[in-house]
């Protein structure tokens, strides 16, 4: 383990020796001294230790936001870190101007995160609307000003982006002209090609295996420093493709590579709207695929969404490949069926050809950057008003990801209906055994799993089941 | 050079006390505290944690040099624990090591074991099992007993109110640093500088002028720091002292939200009884206030709910209870609106329970009812200079509320699963601290021979924009740019003696502390200026905008120029004043008095919408006409009142604390406790500044802003209530906040 890791922090070239697994907010803070990233809750849920990440793939430079406080530094190799200390010179940024002006900061202590998080926003392009600015700082919390000095602070961004001197170019030196980004980003992206290593193979002699770090790292800081850990970013597959009517993912994509991939987009026209109520932005641009599967949380968003499609997982130990239906992989609380060394290498499934209908539903205390009380993913094939194969899945109601294998064989054949729909909530209930516990009692998760299999007939047949008739 | 606050935070040169760089040596502390809620310790070991890498000292009550007590109204709080704990997180031993990490490792070494005792974490059990802080307290006028007879309609019922965690995003912490012959320099993040240095010097043995206390800024407050970031700069400062080294104890979220206090959970009764023409004749209310296992603030609390109980309604004949109840949970603490939130909540649900009986819109209630000049109290003070009919009715009338009802029964009609609701919230808020004695600060005025201004006050920079506000008083006493005048870090060895940044009046109290001192040195240089060759005394001198005026006309001589001269003529150029409010009294046995100097007053209207196929809501706007006297400063204002907004309806929708049974914080994380995000926060705020409303006692005719408009978050409670009723008619729904997306469900749907 003591191989240098390379990396730029903003205008300065880093080589270290220190231990990989210790997290680019420590790192910041503590070995370089740069302050203005903040510790809020070292769980990604917060938003003030919010940084920008450079990646420098194929010749071109993409920069995304992150949080520091869930990102080991073994991820940033070859990479351009950003603190707020490097967004800042003796002139204040438009982004930045935009703050004071609406009062948008009160105590400060989240202010850098919000900076960097719609400096961000400008910096990855491509949208001028409000929505895609909001949701750039949708990560980031604020207990002072209500959001609404923020918000008036973004649309001043916002019409920064539509501004005639920026038009919506992204290109480095345009936003350098434009007082968005120091002097210094124009050398970036020849000093990253220039840190750029070859991928290796995975290790398989490790006790974990870190992917993203969002769930590994969340108030684990130390923990991993006690046992052998390999990183797989850069060494396992990130792609999405599609090849003989199946798509395969690799484990190692981003949750918004996922959000962003125009497959994905073509099978699930709606897929923007679930992945909007799945994390944050910089979580899901640091979050895998892999990461959160293997992580076996009976209410992860992505794995109940990949259920309903019948995935399976593609697993492999440097030795052995094997594959598996994702619905078998569970055994238990947390547990399942991965053995040592192994790690998922793709999850795949079969691309619906035919009429299909796909909803994902998920309800949570807090409609954004919260974890489910019950979440719920259906996937529906049917021709002339019946349901020739039906799929649902359904989060929080069991100790596992469950695949509700009762309420899905009943369904095929039936005709769309109440009578079907109603029928199905029955069987439904005879599935599920929630437990009561912060997220809410097994009574309400009874129901609302009730409620949600309600929506998805809603929201994929609309013309059939009227909410009228669902009071 | 950034001159304000602003520009330090956007580009993160601002510091906190996490930020600040510590001498060579620093060592850092972590706290082990209690597992269990409430047990006898048998036995303590910490010889593992000593041996643990790293570590230079494990602290525990035994260490103590002087008194192991930190109690603020009643001494009934140790420091650590010696041989019983009362809640989950309290302290009872201090781990210092060479890193935060090997600090942490060691703490989970120390072995303790417990024999368990009776936990209580519901308030009215604890009541009923005799556990108070205080004998229970009464404010009361007329007689209700006699004006029930009288009443038309009598309603009675049960309101409970949940509490809330501060989640300021900066943990407590401090910094104590050792200075020579026994002295202590502390960086503490601290609403109340003084009662650190008070409970320091307690603690040590040793006396306050050997503690000193430097604050720069808050990364928030709340309240939450207001008494219990003291707990932390003692324990640092024990460490700093016994040790020689400079010790640093930062809470990590989660040591932070199991630790502390959050605002008291309330369970109340009330009976409200309302004659012929639906005036409110009568009202009784009985507060069960569940103040944790210490009295910590919640006495003072307590007072100020029932200060509130009648919100911005006359009424004639009021009796209000409060008992504080001692319960296994940490104590519960100050929290911006100090009570009066929760007295305020339960009147309201009275009104919106008696509306519901009489199939009235509860707005009926509330707006017959309101504060009129003169009204008394039930507290025996007058209402003067009384704006709650005049925030009502320019609510209502600049934001067409008799039409947004109308949009939303509109929308209701046509729309199954959707439901739109609506609510009126008036507020009234008296401003002083209610312990009399409190509402004092002081100033410290330099003008540096260069002629730039150095200003140190009493009062907490932490987000509520006080710096800029002192900045602004100060600036225009000179008549000067106010680029010119810096406000330096709140210390104790500038200011002595100080009250908490807290109770809304740290602009007003310190504000008017920098006027008199500033006045007292601009009138030394208008003096001195009288007698420079070519002036008068016949002709008073003046400045203006940074230059003396002699009757009328300029002089030539800047601002910077007349500072030099009078500097050479060694002419004081510094100041301090105190600033004390006046005629303010309070009869703690008669609960009867003048104890604010003045109220705050305004009203909200909310609409919201409702998803009942699922159970989750929206709040659509808030539209608030706001009562600031002649605003210091508008955008300062705004923000306070949209901030102190959506804290408010976080308190009644998202936020909930959940303990277990055995007095387990359950909602321990960011992730299981939910304030609002850029999404559940009102998708609209408009706000109006009243017209026409000065105070005789703030700051250049000013009014406090700090926690008034939190209350209006209730009205986001009622206009949820207003959907949900618009959804199912005929089902009543019980009153118990926060109104959690479970709850609506629930109450929405009969069980599976």
């Amino acid at each position: 383990m003591t191989e240098n890791i390379n990396f730029i922090l903003n205008s300065a070239l880093i080589s270290t020796l220190i231990d990989p697994t210790i997290t680019l907010l420590d790192f910041i803070r503590e070995d370089r001294k740069l302050t203005g990233t903040k510790t809020g809750c070292r769980e990604g849920d917060c938003g003030a230790c919010t940084v920008l990440a450079g990646i420098y793939s194929g010749g071109t430079l993409t920069y995304k936001t992150v949080n520091s406080c869930l990102l080991p530094l073994g991820n940033i190799k070859g990479q351009h870190i950003v603190t707020i200390e490097g967004l800042s010179t003796e002139e204040i940024s438009p982004v930045q101007k935009a703050f004071i002006e609406e009062g948008a900061s009160q105590c400060g202590f989240c202010t850098p995160g919000f900076i960097v998080s719609l400096t961000g926003y400008l910096l990855s392009g491509g949208s001028s609307d409000r929505d895609k600015a909001l949701d750039s700082i949708g990560g980031n919390i604020c207990r002072c000003t209500g959001y609404s000095s923020i918000k008036r602070a973004a649309d001043k961004v916002v019409k920064i982006f539509n501004s005639e001197s920026y038009s919506g170019k992204t290109d480095i030196e345009s936003l350098i002209n434009t007082g968005l980004l120091p002097g210094y980003f124009k050398d970036i992206p020849a000093r990253l090609a220039e840190l750029q290593e070859k991928p290796q193979r995975v290790r398989a002699e490790t006790d974990k295996f870190i992917g993203g770090g969002t769930d590994l790292y969340v108030q684990q800081p130390g923990k991993l420093r006690e046992i052998r850990t390999e990183f797989l970013k850069g060494h396992i597959p990130e792609t999405i493709d599609s090849e003989g009517g199946i798509c395969r993912i690799g484990g190692g994509t981003t949750f918004e590579a996922m959000n962003s991939s125009p497959l994905l987009h073509s099978l699930f026209p709606e897929i923007e709207k679930y992945f909007r109520l799945i994390a944050s932005l910089p979580i899901r641009n640091s979050a895998t695929i892999g990461g959160n599967i293997v992580n076996a949380s009976p209410i992860g968003d992505t794995t109940i969404i990949f259920l309903a499609l019948d995935a399976w997982v593609e697993l492999n130990s440097g030795t052995k490949k094997r594959t598996l239906p994702l619905k078998e992989l569970y055994t238990g609380y947390k547990t399942l069926k991965i053995e040592k060394g192994e790690y998922l290498e793709y999850i795949g499934f079969y691309i619906p050809t035919g009429k299909y209908a796909f909803n994902f539903e998920k309800v949570s205390k807090r409609s954004h950057l919260d974890i489910a009380s019950v979440n719920s993913a259906a996937f529906f094939e049917y021709s002339e008003g019946v349901i020739t194969n039906a799929r649902i899945s359904a989060g929080g109601v069991s100790p596992v990801p469950l695949f509700l294998s009762k309420s899905s064989e009943f369904l095929a054949g039936k005709a769309i209906s109440y009578e079907t729909l109603s029928n199905t909530l029955g069987i439904m209930q005879t599935e599920i055994l929630p437990i009561s516990d912060v997220r809410g009692s097994g009574e309400y998760k009874r129901l609302l799993l009730n409620q949600l299999c309600k929506a998805h007939f809603i929201s994929m047949f609309p013309e059939i089941i009227k909410e009228e008739a669902l009071l | 050079m950034r001159k304000n606050d602003l520009e330090k935070h956007v580009t993160g040169e601002s510091l906190f006390a996490d930020d600040i760089n510590t001498p060579e040596g620093t060592l850092y502390a972590v706290v082990f505290d209690s597992p269990i809620a409430h047990a006898r310790i048998v036995n303590l070991d910490i010889s593992p944690a000593m041996i643990s890498r790293g570590v230079a000292a494990v602290l525990t009550a035994d260490d103590i040099p002087g008194v192991n007590q930190v109690g603020g109204i009643i001494p009934d709080e140790s420091l650590f624990a010696e041989k019983e704990t009362h809640f989950i997180g309290e302290p009872i031993a201090l781990v210092i090591a060479d890193t935060y990490l090997n600090a942490a490792i060691a703490a989970k070494k120390i072995k303790a074991g417990f024999e368990k005792l009776e936990i209580i974490t519901d308030p009215r059990e604890a009541f009923i099992k005799g556990k108070l802080i205080m004998p229970p307290r009464t404010f009361s006028r007329g007689s209700t007993d006699a004006a029930w007879r009288e009443c038309r309609y009598i309603f009675e019922g049960k309101v409970d109110s949940g509490g809330q965690e501060h989640l300021y995003l900066e943990t407590q912490g401090a910094i104590a640093i050792p200075g020579e012959g026994g002295r202590i320099r502390l960086i503490s993040s601290t609403q109340s500088p003084t009662s650190v240095q008070k409970t320091v010097a307690r603690v040590l043995d040793i006396p306050m002028n050997f503690v000193e206390v430097d604050v720069l800024r808050l990364g928030g407050g709340f309240g939450g720091k207001e008494d219990q970031a003291t707990h932390w700069a003692v324990m640092a400062a024990l460490a700093a002292y016994k040790l020689k080294k400079p010790v640093k104890l930062i809470l990590s979220r989660i040591d932070d939200l199991r630790m502390t206090g959050k605002r008291h959970p309330y369970s109340s009764d009330f009976k409200i009884g309302l004659d012929d023409n639906l005036m409110m004749i009568a009202y009784e209310a009985v507060y069960y206030q569940n103040a944790g296992a210490v009295a910590d603030l919640s006495p003072a609390i307590l007072d100020r709910t029932l200060f509130h109980a009648t919100n911005s309604y006359f009424i004639p004949n009021v009796k209000a209870t409060g008992i504080s109840c001692r319960t296994n949970l940490p104590p519960n603490t100050a929290f911006r609106g100090f009570g009066g939130p929760q007295g305020k909540f339960v009147i309201e649900a009275a009104i919106y329970k008696a509306a519901e009986e009489l199939g009235i819109e509860p707005s009926v209630i509330q707006r017959k009812n309101l504060l009129k000049e003169g009204d008394i109290f039930h507290y025996g003070q007058a209402a003067k200079n009384c704006q709650a009919i005049n925030c009502w009715n320019d609510a209502e009338q600049k934001f067409n509320y008799n039409e947004l009802k109308a949009e939303a029964a509109e929308f209701n009609r046509n729309s199954t699963l959707i439901k739109k609701g609506i609510s009126v919230m008036p507020i009234c808020f008296g401003i002083s601290f209610t312990n009399t004695f409190l509402n004092q600060a002081g100033a410290l005025v330099h003008v540096y021979m260069d002629g730039s201004v150095g200003v140190s006050t009493a009062a907490v920079e932490m987000g509520q924009g006080v710096n800029e506000k002192i900045k602004t008083v100060v600036s225009q006493t000179f008549s000067i740019n106010r680029d010119k005048v810096r406000v330096e870090s709140t210390n104790t060895t500038r200011i002595a003696n100080t009250s908490a940044t807290a109770a809304s009046s740290g602009a007003d109290l310190n504000g008017n502390a920098a006027i008199i001192a500033a006045q007292n040195i601009r009138q030394r240089l208008l003096d001195f200026a009288s007698g420079l060759p070519g002036y008068s005394s016949a002709v008073k001198p003046e400045i203006r905008d940074g230059e003396v005026f002699l009757g009328g006309e300029k002089t030539g001589l800047l601002w910077e120029d007349l500072i030099l001269k009078a500097y050479q003529s060694r002419i004081n150029l510094s100041s301090h004043a105190l600033y004390a409010t006046p005629g303010l009294h309070f009869d703690k046995e008669t609960n009867t008095g003048n104890p604010f100097a003045y109220h705050v007053y305004g009203a909200a209207i909310t609409t919201v919408s409702l998803d009942c196929l699922r159970g989750i809501y929206s709040i659509d706007s808030v539209r608030i006409v706001h009562d600031s006297g002649k605003s210091l400063d508008e955008l300062i204002d705004r923000g306070q009142i949209e901030g102190a907004l959506t804290q408010g309806i976080g308190w009644l929708t998202l936020e909930e604390v959940v303990h277990s049974p055995e007095g387990r914080l359950l909602s321990n994380s960011l992730s299981t406790y939910k304030v609002p995000d850029i999404y559940s926060a009102p998708k609209e705020i408009q706000v109006i500044f009243l017209e026409g409303s000065e105070n005789d006692f703030g700051p250049l005719r000013s009014k406090a802003v700090g926690e008034p408009p939190l209350m209006y978050g209730i009205g986001a409670y009622f206009a949820i209530m207003n959907a949900m009723k618009a959804f199912r008619p005929g089902k009543v729904f019980g009153i118990d906040a926060p109104l959690t997306p479970e709850k609506v469900l629930t109450a929405l749907y009969d069980k599976i």
